[in-house]
């Protein structure tokens, strides 16, 4: 590893007092006041705040509607990443294998990476939409098939879909290099070994990249915990009947449309402690079983 | 039965061809050594054999069987690769015994059989650790009970040696010709040090830009090289060149202004008059007083060998070295007589570098091995 030297201090000073000072105005700052509301009832119209304690943990750990929506949230982080590293590594280990044409599939690929959440989010509404949009020949087919709008189940799916498919770009891109960064030699020897395709991916070329495999079961849990408002916005609003209320779009939905903001800071905290419980257990628990070599 | 035939068999990457119609044969239970500088073809042509390159044209078969399309698996070959290409998240036994996991043998078998083979090359300690854990020559001997685990028709060895220190290169050297002496398998080894194509070959292979120089056994490359190029990359400290005009009438060589050489005379009827280029292995001149030779050289240095010396002379603007067991000790600019006995001059053709006299008989050998 190379190290820079600094002869003063105040130049080193210099260089990272810009990025110190974005993380404390976009992150430590909005942390604190959300911390600090999540112990006030604010009023909605502004005007003084009162010091209430646990008062709004208390109160949410003990609303239904809020376990159910940490129950969707976990539902949909969990599928869309299955979902979103199943088909990136399927798509990698083929893009992988250099068949003809596979440097315009690459780049195909890696571009959805570049798209909005909430213009997916529109086009996949359009997709799915039960009377006017693709699904509506499956429902004419099929009668009653598919409804997002009236099916809490089937709005769900839809999220995930569209979730996992604004995911699969970023997996897809760090699994191509994690498998070109296996020599190729290794899998000649598997193949000299008598190992066909199917083998060696799963004998040799998965193995060897369980490190990425890690790296982007963290990320992608945390993102499709965090970063869901887009897509839930645009396609759902959090319905029908709550089924999609992720835990960030009910934090916007409880904070600006209810105008409860205590309660949402609180849902922020709980959010955050969440994640963060999630990335320590990660690293506590499942790296042992991490290949790095 | 596992003979290799290789028959005008050619390679290109788009525009570039890199192995220009290569034709050679390879006996059942034959050791062959493929040598050449980097990028000469030698791996591609090895690799076009395991079924790792394809072919461009030609055909390439094993045991009479065409494989040019078949799958490197169904080829029956076992290799060994420079950098060993273990696998770095299974322990030494699952190296071994992954060609047989692969083929579905009961765990039972599979493990008598990977202890039995890792007894054989002196690993049977170490079959719990993972490759990270091993020293270069052990990672070495565990890529070659891999291959011989799967008791291959053909083993092919693609510079295995490269990555080891010189001593262990020895070693290892010994080890492999010792197993090929055990399992008789049909063995293509590739490699740029020439001490390893020499001392292990039955028959070595020299390419040269994509094409066969010369194939014969170690003794008929270093005593017949069939071309300037062969003789100045076989034979260590290497062959001394010199240009010169072959003169019937005395039966010599002439070389510069005033050295001479003889030759026998019926060669130099034959020559007369022709530009050639004569090749002199070190070990094949010695030195006499001065005037006395066919050519009189500046002494330079010497370099001590233990067994001998190896003495630098200067002669006209080239530097002659001359292998000798005596100890002299010369002056630096000190002229000395350099001589060598007529069977022992090679004579190249000074445009083309091939061989004057034997080439034709050893290229027809060649070409009959692989009409067979």
């Amino acid at each position: 590893m190379r190290r820079a030297y600094f002869k003063n201090n105040w130049v080193a000073a210099l260089v990272v007092t810009p990025q110190l000072l974005i993380i404390f105005i976009f992150f430590y700052w909005p942390t604190s006041q959300a911390l600090y509301w999540a112990f006030t009832l604010e009023q909605p119209w502004g005007g003084g705040n009162e010091w209430v304690g646990f008062e709004n943990f208390r109160y949410l750990l003990s609303d239904d509607r809020y376990w159910h929506s940490v129950w969707v949230s976990v539902v949909y982080a969990v599928c869309t990443t299955a979902l979103a590293m199943g088909m990136a590594l399927i798509l990698a280990l083929f893009a992988d294998r250099q068949l003809r044409g596979y440097k315009g599939v690459r780049i195909g690929l890696i571009w959805p990476y570049a798209v909005a959440a909430p213009a997916i989010g529109l086009a996949f509404r359009f997709i799915f939409n039960p009377s006017a949009g693709v699904a509506s020949y499956l429902n004419y087919a099929f009668p009653d098939f598919w409804n997002p709008v009236m099916n809490g189940d089937h709005a769900l799916t839809m999220v995930i879909i569209a979730g996992a498919w604004k995911q699969v770009s970023y997996s897809f891109i760090f699994f191509l290099a994690g498998l070109q960064s296996i020599p190729r030699s290794l899998t000649e020897a598997s193949a000299m070994d008598g190992a066909r395709v199917m083998r060696r991916m799963w004998d040799i070329q998965l193995p060897l990249i369980t490190p990425t495999v890690f790296f982007l079961v963290i990320i992608n849990l945390t993102d499709s915990f965090t970063d869901s408002f887009g897509i839930v916005s645009t396609m759902t609003s959090g319905g029908p009947a709550r089924a999609t209320n992720l835990m960030v779009y009910k934090i916007y939905e409880d904070g600006f449309r209810g105008l409860d903001y205590s309660g949402a800071a609180a849902q922020s905290i709980i959010l955050m402690l969440l994640v963060v419980a999630l990335t320590f257990f990660q690293f506590k628990y499942v790296e042992r079983r991490v290949h790095y070599s | 039965m596992a003979e290799i035939s290789i028959r005008d068999v050619r390679k290109s990457y788009g525009k570039d061809e890199v192995v220009h119609g290569v034709d050679l044969a390879i006996y059942d239970g034959e050791f062959v050594v493929i040598i050449g500088p980097s990028g000469c073809g030698k791996s591609t042509l090895l690799r076009m054999i395991a079924g790792l390159e394809a072919i461009s044209s030609g055909e390439i078969a094993i045991g009479g069987k065409v494989v040019n399309d078949l799958e490197p698996r169904e080829r029956g070959c076992a290799m060994v690769f420079q950098n060993y290409a273990l696998y770095p998240h299974m322990s030494v036994a699952g190296n071994i015994g992954y060609a047989l996991k692969v083929a579905r043998m009961k765990r039972a078998e599979r493990d008598a059989k990977v202890a039995e083979v890792a007894r054989s090359v002196g690993l049977d300690e170490f079959l719990d650790r993972k490759p990270g854990q091993l020293s270069g020559g052990q990672r070495q001997r565990v890529a070659m009970a891999r291959a011989i685990i799967r008791e291959p028709e053909v083993f092919l060895f693609d510079e295995p040696l490269s990555n080891l220190d010189a001593k262990l290169r020895v070693q290892m050297r010994h080890e492999i010709r010792r197993i090929h002496n055990r399992i008789g398998a049909t063995s293509v080894f590739v490699t740029h040090d020439q001490h390893e194509g020499m001392t292990l070959a039955d028959r070595m292979v020299i390419m040269n830009k994509g094409t066969i120089e010369q194939i014969g056994t170690p003794e008929e490359v270093y005593d017949h090289p069939a071309s300037v190029y062969v003789a100045g990359f076989i034979g260590s400290p290497s062959m001394n060149f010199l240009a010169g005009t072959v003169e019937a009438g005395v039966a010599a060589i002439r070389l510069g202004n005033d050295g001479r050489i003889d030759i026998a005379a019926e060669r130099a009827k034959a020559l007369d008059g022709k530009l050639v280029q004569i090749g002199l292995r070190p070990e094949n001149l010695s030195m006499v007083a001065p005037g006395a030779g066919a050519i009189t050289g500046h002494f330079e240095f010497a370099e001590e060998l233990g067994s001998g010396r190896l003495y630098h002379f200067q002669f006209e603007d080239l530097t002659l070295t001359v292998l000798s067991a005596d100890k002299h000790s010369f002056q630096p600019g000190q002229e000395v007589g350099l001589t060598a006995d007529p069977v022992h001059v090679h004579i190249f053709d000074g445009a083309t570098g091939a061989r004057l006299d034997t080439l034709e008989p050893m290229r027809r050998r060649a070409s009959l091995e692989v009409a067979q």
